[in-house]
């Protein structure tokens, strides 16, 4: 069963398109049993581009990150209303099946949590087990390719038979990104990507994200305002369920349109 | 009172209390367990030193003539091999008269029952023997074993010894003449059970219990993970599902006693399967083994940390895949230590297989999971209630074996935990 995707062009040259929206997402609700975690999120996430969602803890910022490749959907209790369009097909449509809306959909989670087998087959596992590669050469190759663009393989590439919980917290995240990337997703969503990250690691994995957003759609979520700033070129806002302001990161940090975003940017709540 | 000090004070008054009431903890600790290493020490050695006679064996070396006027060839397997072991025997012993008939009956007794069959299966497997002279090793009977193993008195008055002043002289004799030896007693894991407690051994009970725990590892392993994985990875959380996972713990508690009821009138009675047979043995046991490995398993798919689950669901690995692919494998350790620990169990259980009936008198050991056999643990309860002298050593030699098989389980189960323990 093929959905109406379209091919991406990786090719450099192909960014003429870059305002064009990836996903959009209308009136969406979340609901882990009777309580609600979302109310009525609309917003159009656009290709090629970083995309922060910032705001407080438990402001539903990971929650609406996770609807999007319907990781959701392993919390029994959790009811997800609403539309959310991948490229204007609907993901909760019944006929997606998960499995293949994640293929799309990468995703690299707060803690690095690579696989405890080797280096090699940490990035091989999507491309196997989706049948990427025809054979060995060409899998060697995805995985080279995919560790290079996480700016990992100088490190790593006289030990790809080691195992992937052996290299340091930085290196493990970007690992984690080689792994999502080495699928050719569409969009790449980042939970915080950097919050068990030292310094040197974040600023390492910040590089990667603007490279990375001239070939995908990268949504980040993230607790640090000035990580926002600097990676995305969207940022919404999220506050108590609500998405409060959404646009321009210029904008929303230099003239915000809600009080509640001045005041969370300004450091009064949070 | 505003003392400055009047906190650390406080503290320090306490930290008194305090330190003591730890020390009372860890007292009462490494008494519980001085407790309990002193209870397993008793075990041991009581063991020991009950159970050590039997890993030896009186056995007596002589020269048999093969006198083919007691032995013929026409007439194998049949012959006068008793006879024939008598009067060889007679040669080596002073002032005996074979002629008279109540001293060759004496001297007949020294033998194990079973020494004739040995002479007989040598010379049935090869004829040419007859009329020749062959040096023959077999077993003594129990009482001479015992006699020789120190557990007859020589000073008890003689109408209250199992052996009189004639027939220790003659044993004497025989010692004398340095035909007795005590080598290892390799029979009692290569003999099946026997009547005669010189020649009975655990090589049944063994083999037996092997097929059993075969069976009952082929049966509740992987049913057990099956229905872990179910519960665990697949199984809506609803009333259902808790109604299920209670009655699985309970199931687990279940007297072993019950299960060997429920074998007797479903596996016997109903689907016909024989009885004794290590077969239904397996089956009782797994049905026991089950409940033990499905929470083992749980336990160990639980302890699997949930990112690696997102990790894998989020590069679009299926249920299935992240299940089979890297749930399951980490797991894997936890799995087979409960895994072990529950088939140690099923060695060690008993009761179900008394209402089976593996605790038969089977002097052979079985040659398949359909042929009657019995298990190390009714072996052991079928020679406890065995009067002869040699039976009691035998009994506690056969504990000791099981409780070799125990902790090597054991041992493995403990292997297996800390060489894939990893961390996260």
């Amino acid at each position: 069963m093929q959905t109406a995707a379209t091919p991406i062009d990786n090719s450099p040259g192909a960014a003429s398109s870059s305002t064009a929206t990836k996903i959009k997402a209308q009136n969406v609700d979340v609901f882990y049993g009777d309580m609600q975690a979302l109310y009525d999120v609309s917003v159009d996430i656009p290709d090629r581009m970083v995309t922060a969602f910032i705001g407080p803890s438990g402001c539903g910022k990971s929650t609406f990150l996770r609807c999007i490749n319907r990781m959701n959907d392993t919390i029994a209790t959790c009811r997800v209303t609403g539309d959310i369009t991948l490229d204007g097909a609907d993901i909760y449509d019944p006929n997606i099946d998960p499995v293949q809306l994640r293929a799309r959909v990468g995703m690299v989670f707060q803690k690095p949590n690579p696989f405890p087998k080797s280096i090699f087959d940490n990035v091989a596992y999507g491309p196997r087990i989706h049948g990427l590669a025809r054979d060995r050469a060409e899998l060697d190759e995805i995985v080279e390719k995919a560790l290079r663009r996480a700016a990992l393989w100088d490190e790593v590439k006289d030990r790809l038979n080691t195992p992937g919980t052996g290299l340091s917290g930085g290196q493990q995240q970007r690992l984690c990104i080689a792994r999502a990337i080495a699928t050719r997703p569409e969009v790449l969503l980042m939970d915080e990507p950097c919050s068990a990250l030292d310094p040197i690691a974040t600023a390492q994995i910040e590089e990667l994200i603007q490279d990375l957003s001239s070939r995908f759609s990268v949504v980040i979520v993230t607790h640090s305002m000035q990580q926002a700033a600097r990676v995305s070129q969207r940022t919404a806002f999220f506050h108590l369920g609500n998405l409060v302001e959404f646009g321009n990161t210029d904008d929303i940090f230099t003239r915000p349109s809600d009080s509640r975003t001045e005041a969370y940017i300004t450091g009064r709540i949070g | 009172m505003n003392n400055p000090s009047s906190t650390i004070d406080l503290v320090r008054a306490s930290l008194v209390r305090r330190k003591r009431k730890e020390r009372v903890l860890r007292g009462l600790g490494l008494s519980a367990i001085c407790f309990a290493f002193l209870m397993l020490a008793t075990l041991i050695v009581s063991l020991v030193t009950s159970g050590y006679s039997a890993f030896v064996q009186t056995h007596i070396t002589l020269d048999v003539y093969v006198d083919p006027d007691e032995i013929r060839e026409s007439r194998l397997p049949r012959g006068g091999f008793d006879d024939a072991l008598t009067a060889s025997l007679g040669t080596y012993l002073a002032d005996v008269d074979l002629s008279d008939r109540a001293t060759t009956k004496v001297i007949e007794k020294i033998f194990s029952n079973g020494a004739q069959f040995s002479l007989r299966d040598l010379v049935v497997a090869e004829p040419s023997l007859i009329g020749q002279t062959i040096e023959l090793t077999v077993p003594v009977s129990d009482p001479y074993d015992q006699l020789h193993k120190g557990n007859i008195d020589r000073n008890t008055p003689e109408e209250n010894r199992r052996l009189n002043d004639l027939q220790i002289g003659y044993f004497t004799q025989l010692v004398e003449a340095e035909l007795i030896t005590k080598p290892l007693n390799w029979g009692l894991i290569t003999n099946a059970d026997s009547r005669f407690p010189e020649l009975a051994g655990l090589k049944g009970a063994l083999v037996g219990s092997a097929w059993a725990l075969l069976v009952c590892f082929l049966i509740s392993f992987p049913l057990g993970i099956g229905a872990a994985i179910y519960l665990e990875e697949f199984a809506p959380k609803n009333r259902f599902s808790n109604l299920i996972e209670v009655n699985i713990n309970n199931l687990a508690a279940v007297p072993s006693v019950v299960f060997g009821l429920l074998a007797l009138s479903v596996f016997i009675g109903w689907f016909g399967l024989p009885r004794s047979a290590p077969l239904v043995g397996g089956l009782t046991l797994a049905l026991m083994t089950m409940p033990t490995i499905i929470i083992a398993t749980r336990a160990a798919l639980k302890s699997v940390p949930p990112s690696i689950r997102e990790a894998a669901l989020g590069l679009g690995a299926s249920p299935q895949q992240t299940v089979f692919g890297h749930v399951l494998p980490l797991a894997m350790p936890g799995i087979l230590t409960g895994t072990i620990i529950g088939l140690a169990q099923a060695l060690g259980e008993t009761a179900p297989l008394l209402l089976i009936g593996m605790n038969a008198f089977i002097t052979s050991a079985p040659d398949g999971p359909l042929s009657s056999a019995t298990a190390l643990p009714t072996q052991i309860f079928i020679w406890a209630d065995s009067p002869e002298r040699g039976f009691a050593s035998r009994t506690s030699a056969a504990i000791l074996v099981l409780l070799g098989f125990l902790v090597t389980m054991n041992a493995i189960a403990i292997f297996l935990r800390s060489k894939f323990e990893r961390k996260w």
